[in-house]
């Protein structure tokens, strides 16, 4: 009984020592994974960001092994010490591997800790990045493919227009929509009414309106020798300013300075539904013979071009506006499609000077099609063979011809 | 030099602002973003001068009775009040730096309940255009209106419930010709590969036409074709 009454002492105590420890291990268990649920992310590096003015540095860091476990994403905290307090810069969201932080300043050192977060805002801290400072740059090198393509059409044109200069003639395929630009001037006159110029919605600093408003120049000129009337509403009081002189310019070397007046050249409005409702009651109510619509559009093109087609008016469009061109095919005489727009005034003129930039423009088409049927075919064999040899190669022709975002 | 200045000045300016895209160190880096607001300050001047012109033009043909000169006392009228509105800020909070789109106020009542309407009803116009436009479009009068026919007819039913519904039964292997595969398709590879090419030919158009402006080769629009 003693024997027996020992042991069930010798046991209890052992369970309970058993059950304290087992608790214990328990606790330091569950406490340990309170405190470090995720693993962190690991190599952190930070490096100035490159080809910029200064301001900006990059952070990079390896994705935390707990990335599937219901990470959020990363905070980037940053420091001008490695002892001093990190402070919250950024988020990056969840499988984000980079992050820039754009607001540094160049005289500055900073370190950089990527924290991993998950949905119970659990949180793990990477170790401190080295040392970085951001610089601007004198030479943007993610652009240098860029410069070297750019500067080869760039050069065709400047050679082609030098060799015009000298006298070589050019071939030019003829542009249906600017042929017919003398007919419809004579087919006004001959009725007596007016020819409608519009030159877009956007202001000068658009390489279309500029486009739109070289093309005015030539028309006016012959317009000024036919002694029709020109109307011109605008939509920006530059182009309006711009439009005037041009118009008054080509009436002048025309030798018709008396028939020119300031009311040819008008503004109406900024707004663009406000400007469309003005130029659609001018056609209405004037019913021009001959409307031109040179220059950048948006949504106003189709209306402004089948209130012009309602009135049985000739209509010539030219826009590098891709999405608008449809609807100028659809309402309009003429179209001229993207290039032609700028070709226009080249054309127009008859200069050999001008007609030399047009011919330098082909560099450029060669060099694309080159580009497109060897890109097309590396990739086709890349997919056909799968050597990596293709595939390099392809990568290579495709990082040529692209503007990577730095 | 009337002529050689502005030239001068374009050359200047164009080439600066070509240089900058690649160099981004100061002060190249920030010049196209500061030419832009140059630009900006120059076009408020000369707002100045549109509204100068709108009101010439208008003022003219109301005092000579020009034909429809009561549209022309509409334009001034709708100007007028609308400066007045904006200017002296009618309605809201008092003085000239309350704010001018706060609820109450005479320009914000005009731009919500006249002139916003308004905008909307000429855009609404866009669906009869459109309508009008596609019934001249797409008559069949030669191959090629027939095959711009049958691609528009084609990715209109695509993007419908009864497209996807009429060749929703064909089997997984015949699954491309089901028409919004065909709709989808279409707008992606011919029409994509048509974009494409326009748009090349739009660069290289303002390459040319840049460098025909910065050399001064093309002076249409200072007013003189020739040197």
């Amino acid at each position: 009984m003693k024997t027996f009454s020992y042991s069930f002492i010798f046991y209890c105590l052992l369970g309970l020592i058993l059950l304290a420890t087992t608790d214990g291990l328990a606790q330091v268990e569950s406490s340990d994974s309170l405190l470090s649920p995720l693993l962190p992310p690991s190599e952190v590096i930070a490096e100035d960001h490159p080809g910029d003015a200064g301001g900006a540095i990059i952070v990079r860091w390896k994705l935390s092994p707990d990335e599937d476990k219901g990470i959020t994403g990363y905070e980037i905290l940053r420091s001008a010490s490695p002892t001093a307090e990190f402070s919250s810069v950024g988020f990056a969201a969840t499988g984000a591997n980079r992050y820039v932080d754009a607001n540094t300043e160049d005289s500055l050192t900073y370190y950089y800790k990527v924290v991993a977060i998950d949905a119970d805002r659990n949180a793990s801290e990477s170790e401190i990045s080295p040392p970085v400072r951001s610089s601007p740059q004198w030479f943007n090198f993610h652009l240098l493919n860029l410069l070297i393509i750019g500067g080869l059409i760039c050069g065709a044109v400047i050679y082609f227009i030098a060799h015009a200069k000298k006298g070589k003639k050019f071939f030019l395929r003829k542009i249906a929509g600017l042929e017919a630009v003398d007919e419809a001037i004579g087919r006004a006159t001959e009725m007596g009414r007016p020819i409608l110029f519009i030159p877009g919605i956007l202001d000068m600093d658009d390489v279309q309106t500029i486009a739109g408003i070289t093309i005015l120049g030539r028309v006016a000129k012959t317009i000024a020798q036919y002694e029709t009337k020109l109307n011109v509403p605008t939509s920006r009081s530059i182009v309006m300013s711009t439009a005037m002189e041009t118009v008054k310019e080509a009436y002048i070397s025309a030798g018709r300075a008396d028939a020119y007046s300031d009311d040819f050249v008008h503004y109406v409005t900024d707004e663009q539904f406000g400007y469309v409702a003005a130029v659609d009651g001018i056609m209405v109510r004037e019913k021009p013979a001959t409307c031109f619509y040179i220059g950048a559009f948006f949504a106003e093109s189709l209306i402004m071009a089948e209130t012009g087609n309602s009135i049985g008016a000739i209509q010539i469009a030219g826009t590098a506006m891709p999405a608008q061109l449809p609807f100028f095919v659809a309402a309009c005489d003429y179209t001229l499609i993207g290039e032609e727009l700028f070709a226009a005034s080249a054309y127009l003129s008859g200069e050999p000077k001008q007609l030399g930039s047009l011919k330098g423009q082909d560099v450029g088409k060669i060099i694309a099609m080159l580009a497109i049927v060897i890109g097309a075919l590396l990739e086709t064999f890349f997919a056909i063979s799968g050597s990596s040899f293709f595939g390099s190669l392809a990568e290579l022709v495709h990082k040529l011809f692209s503007i990577v975002a730095s | 030099m009337r002529r050689q200045i502005p030239l001068i000045i374009t050359f200047i300016v164009g080439s600066v602002l070509i240089i900058s895209v690649f160099i981004p160190h100061k002060p190249f880096g920030q010049l196209g973003e500061n030419f832009s607001v140059y630009f900006d300050i120059i076009a408020v001047f000369a707002f100045i001068l549109g509204a100068g012109n709108l009101l010439r033009v208008h003022g003219n043909r109301i005092y000579r009775k020009h034909k429809d000169w009561p549209y022309s006392v509409v334009t001034v009228a709708g100007f007028t009040v609308m400066m007045i509105a904006g200017l002296f800020k009618i309605g809201g909070s008092p003085g000239i730096t309350g704010d001018l789109t706060e609820p109450g106020s005479m320009f914000e009542e005009l731009y919500m309940y006249v002139f916003t309407p308004l905008m909307a009803t000429m855009f609404a116009l866009l669906a009869f255009f459109v309508a009008s436009a596609s019934h001249r479009a797409f008559r069949a009068k030669n191959k090629e209106a027939t095959v711009l026919l049958l691609a528009a007819f084609v990715i209109l039913l695509g993007r419908t419930p009864f497209g996807v519904k009429l060749t929703s039964w064909l089997p997984d292997p015949l699954s491309f010709l089901e028409i919004p595969n065909l709709a989808s398709w279409i707008m992606s590879v011919p029409n994509m590969a048509g974009q494409r090419a326009i748009m090349v030919g739009i660069a290289l158009g303002v390459i040319a036409m840049a460098l025909r402006v910065i050399l001064g080769v093309e002076r249409t629009y200072l007013g003189a074709d020739s040197e």
